[in-house]
C-alpha cells in the first residue's frame, strides 16, 4: 500500500504534535490498564485472602458475615459455637485439620484472635502459601502472643515485649486485662491479608484473661492473677468460629450439610471461595466506577487527537489534491487519514503498554513491602487485549470523521489547489 | 494503451459541465479537439473555467452531459475510480505553486506518480535503470543536477526550483498527456522562458501533449497552437 508510508512520513514530518498525541494516548492507555491491573490483582488478593480452607463454620448469621468476622475480623459474631460441637467435628473421620478461632477482645484498635498452633501449621492463602515468620515463632506458653506484620510495624514492638489486651474491639478500651500482659514470641511476614492486622493468641489465654469474668463483665470483688489463672481448667466452653480442612474435596457438601444439619446446635458452614465471591460482588459499584473513570480518560485522550487532526485538515488540503493529481482515489485519502489515526492509537497502546510495565516493574517491590499485595507482571491478559482493542478500534472510528471531511474535499476540490 | 495511431488525443464533443445541480453551467463546449504531440496554450480569464476544464480532460470530475474522450478513451463512460487510474497512467500534472508534498524528499516527490501507476513505474524503469536514476536524469535535464539541492528539504527549494521538480515529477513515466495550470505565474520573466523552454523539450523527447494554461498573453508566442477559453466556451451566450 502506497499510502501506508505516505501517512507514516507524513506523521514524521509532524513529529512534535504527533509525540505530544502520542502521550496523551499512551498515558491514558496505560492508565486505564493500570486500573484494570490494580483491580484484577486486589480482587485476586481479595480471593486470596483465605485459600486451602474447605469450609468455615461458625453460628448462624450469614454467609458473609460469617466470612466478615472470621475472615476479615470485621463486625462481631451473634452468637458463639460450643467447644463440644467443635470437638465433635474436629474428630470427624472426613476432617484432616481444624482451626479454632475465638475473637471479642482486641489491642490498641486490632483485634486479637485466640487460636491454636494448627493455625500457623494449615492456614493459606494466595493459594498455597502458608505463614512464614520475620521473627521468632509460634505461640507455645499461656501468656504468648504472634503478631501479624502490620501490628508489630505500626505500632514498633518487638520479640521478648509485653502487650496487654483490652475487653472489646473499641481503641480505646477501659477494660483492660493488665493483670495479664502477654509477651511476643513471633512476628509474621506480611501476607497482604487481615492476618497482618491481628494479634494472635492461644485459646488458654483467652480462657484465662478471662477467669474472673462473667458474662462480659469483670465479677466485683474477685481477682486471679496470672499465675493462679493457669492452674484453672483453661480448656475453652465456647469458640467464635472454626476452620476445615478436609481430607477430600469430594466430600465438602456432604460434611456442609452434615454441619448444616447438627442438632445439639444450630450451626452454619459455609464455602469460603463463594461467600467471598459474593462479597466482591458488593463491591463492584466501586470497582466499576473506577474502570469507567479510566475509560473515560481515554476517550479525552482521543477527543484529543480528533481535534487536532481537523485542525490539521485544511492545511492538508493542498497535499491531498496533489496527491489526486497523480493519481490517487478518494479511498486513498480516506485511507491517509484514518490510517493516520490507526497508527497513532496502535503506537499509543505500544507506548501505554510499555509505560504500565516499566511503573510496574519500578513500584511493584514497594508494593510488596508495604501493602503485601503482589503485583504479578504478566503478558497482558485476555481482557486487557480486548480493551486494547477496543481502543484501537475507536482510534480507527474516530479517524473517519476526519477522514471522511478529508475524503468530501478531496471529491469537491478536485485538483483545483486551494487555501 | 489506446491505439497509438489515432491522431487526436483530446476529443470532446457537445460537453456541459456544473458544479453541483443549482449552480450556473461553467462550461459548454459544443466541439474540442487536441492533436497528439501538440503544445496547446489556453488563455482565459479567471473564472472563465480553465482549470476546470483541465480537471475534467484528467477524470477528477465528471461531465454533466457530452462526451470526453481522452487518448481514445471515452472518460463521460468510465466510473471514479477507472478514471482515476486512467489518470495516474496517462496524465502528468505540474499546477501554479506549492506542487510538492512537504514530507517528502525531492526524489520521492518526483516518483510520487509511480506509486500510483505501475504502467508508469514500468516506463520510468524500462531502460533498465532504477526509479530514483530516472528520476535523477530527468531532473537534471531540468538543470537540477547537483546533490545538494536534490537532498535538501522541498520547502527550502525556491519556486523556481520547485517548479522544476513538480515538471519532473509530471514528465516521470512519459505520459502521454501533460497539463500546466498557470505553471509559470510565479516565476520572474527570464525564468518564465527558460522554464517553458524546458517543458518543450522534455514534451517532445516523450513525444506528449502539453496543455498549457496561463492568461499571460507574453508567452504565447512561445506555442504554435492557442485558444481562448471564450471561443470555446458558449455558457453566458445564450446558446
Ligand atoms: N469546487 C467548486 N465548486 C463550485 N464552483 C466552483 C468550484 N471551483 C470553481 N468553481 C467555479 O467555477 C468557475 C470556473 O472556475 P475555474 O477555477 O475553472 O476558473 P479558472 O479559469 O481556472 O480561473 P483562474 O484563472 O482564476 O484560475 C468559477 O466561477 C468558480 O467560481
Ligand atoms: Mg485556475
Amino acid at each position: 500500500m502506497p499510502i501506508l508510508s505516505l501517512a507514516l512520513k507524513s506523521l514524521l514530518n509532524r513529529r512534535f504534535t504527533v509525540g505530544l498525541m502520542l502521550i496523551s494516548i499512551a498515558l491514558s492507555v496505560a492508565l486505564l490498564l493500570g486500573v484494570e491491573r490494580l483491580r484484577t490483582e486486589s480482587r485476586s488478593s481479595f480471593a486470596n485472602t483465605i485459600s486451602g480452607t474447605d469450609l468455615v463454620v461458625g453460628a448462624r448469621s450469614g454467609a458473609i458475615n460469617l466470612l466478615l468476622y472470621s475472615v476479615f475480623r470485621i463486625g462481631d459474631a451473634t452468637n458463639n459455637i460450643s467447644w463440644k460441637s467443635y470437638q465433635a467435628f474436629a474428630a470427624h473421620r472426613l476432617v484432616e485439620w481444624t482451626i479454632p478461632i475465638s475473637l471479642g477482645d482486641s489491642h490498641r484498635g486490632y483485634r486479637v484472635m485466640g487460636t491454636s498452633g494448627d493455625y500457623f501449621r494449615h492456614y493459606r492463602y494466595a493459594g498455597t502459601r502458608p505463614l512464614a515468620f520475620r521473627q521468632g515463632q509460634a505461640f507455645e506458653q499461656v501468656y504468648e502472643a504472634v503478631l501479624g506484620a502490620e501490628v508489630a510495624d505500626k505500632l514498633g514492638y518487638r520479640l521478648g515485649q509485653e502487650i496487654v489486651v483490652a475487653h472489646g474491639a473499641g481503641k480505646t478500651s477501659f477494660n483492660r486485662h493488665d493483670d495479664k500482659p502477654f509477651t511476643v514470641s513471633g512476628i509474621l511476614k506480611p501476607t497482604g491479608t487481615p492476618v497482618d492486622r491481628t494479634v494472635h493468641i492461644p485459646l488458654a489465654g483467652i480462657e484465662a484473661i478471662h477467669v474472673d469474668w462473667v458474662q462480659g463483665r469483670q465479677v466485683p470483688g474477685v481477682r486471679i492473677d496470672a499465675e493462679a489463672a493457669l492452674e484453672k481448667d483453661l480448656t475453652p466452653k465456647a469458640i467464635t468460629a472454626f476452620l476445615v480442612g478436609l481430607k477430600s474435596k469430594i466430600a465438602t457438601f456432604r460434611v456442609q450439610r452434615e454441619i448444616n444439619d447438627y442438632r445439639r446446635e444450630p450451626l452454619q458452614a459455609i464455602l469460603p471461595g463463594v461467600a467471598l465471591q459474593q462479597l466482591w460482588d458488593l463491591m463492584s459499584v466501586a470497582e466499576n466506577a473506577l474502570l469507567i473513570i479510566s475509560g473515560l480518560v481515554v476517550a479525552v485522550g482521543l477527543a484529543g487527537m480528533l481535534t487536532v487532526m481537523l485542525a490539521g485538515l485544511n492545511e492538508r488540503r493542498r497535499e491531498m489534491a496533489i496527491l489526486r493529481s497523480v493519481g490517487a482515489r478518494p479511498l486513498h485519502i480516506l485511507t491517509l487519514i484514518t490510517g493516520e489515526s490507526l497508527a497513532l492509537s496502535l503506537l499509543g497502546s505500544g507506548l501505554g503498554l510499555f509505560l504500565l510495565y516499566a511503573t510496574l516493574l519500578l513500584v511493584r517491590p514497594v508494593i510488596e513491602a508495604r501493602f503485601g499485595l503482589h503485583l504479578s507482571i504478566d503478558l497482558p491478559s485476555l481482557r486487557e487485549y480486548i480493551m486494547l482493542g477496543l481502543v484501537n478500534a475507536s482510534g480507527v472510528l474516530i479517524g473517519l470523521i476526519p477522514g471522511y471531511r478529508a475524503y468530501r474535499y478531496s471529491l469537491a476540490d478536485g485538483m483545483n489547489i486551494r487555501i | 494503451m489506446p491505439a497509438g495511431d489515432t491522431p487526436a488525443a483530446i476529443q470532446i464533443r457537445d460537453l456541459r459541465f456544473r458544479w453541483r445541480p443549482g449552480l450556473a453551467e461553467v462550461l459548454a463546449i459544443p466541439r474540442f479537439q487536441v492533436a497528439r504531440g501538440e503544445h496547446l496554450f489556453i488563455r482565459g480569464a479567471s473564472g472563465s473555467g480553465k482549470s476546470t476544464l483541465l480537471s475534467l480532460l484528467a477524470g477528477v470530475n465528471a461531465p454533466s452531459a457530452g462526451e470526453i474522450r481522452v487518448l481514445d478513451q471515452p472518460l463521460h463512460r468510465l466510473s471514479g475510480v477507472q478514471r482515476d487510474h486512467f489518470r495516474a497512467d496517462h496524465i502528468g500534472f505540474v499546477f501554479q505553486l506549492f506542487n510538492l508534498i512537504p514530507y517528502l524528499s525531492v526524489l520521492e516527490n518526483v516518483t510520487l506518480p509511480c506509486r500510483f501507476s505501475k504502467l508508469r513505474t514500468r516506463r520510468a524503469t524500462a531502460a533498465g535503470h532504477s526509479l530514483d536514476s530516472e528520476a535523477r536524469r530527468l531532473l537534471a535535464h531540468l538543470e537540477m543536477n547537483s546533490d545538494e539541492l536534490i537532498h535538501r528539504r522541498v520547502t527550502e527549494l525556491s519556486v523556481g526550483q520547485q517548479q522544476r521538480v513538480a515538471t519532473a515529477r509530471a514528465l516521470i513515466g512519459a505520459p502521454e498527456i501533460l497539463i500546466a495550470d498557470e505553471p509559470t505565474s510565479a516565476l520572474d520573466s527570464d525564468l518564465r522562458e527558460n522554464f517553458i523552454r524546458l517543458l518543450f523539450q522534455e514534451c517532445a523527447a516523450t513525444g506528449s501533449t502539453l496543455l498549457f494554461v496561463s492568461h499571460d498573453r507574453q508567452l504565447e508566442g512561445l506555442f504554435g497552437h492557442h485558444v481562448a477559453m471564450d471561443e470555446l466556451n458558449r455558457t453566458g451566450r445564450g446558446g
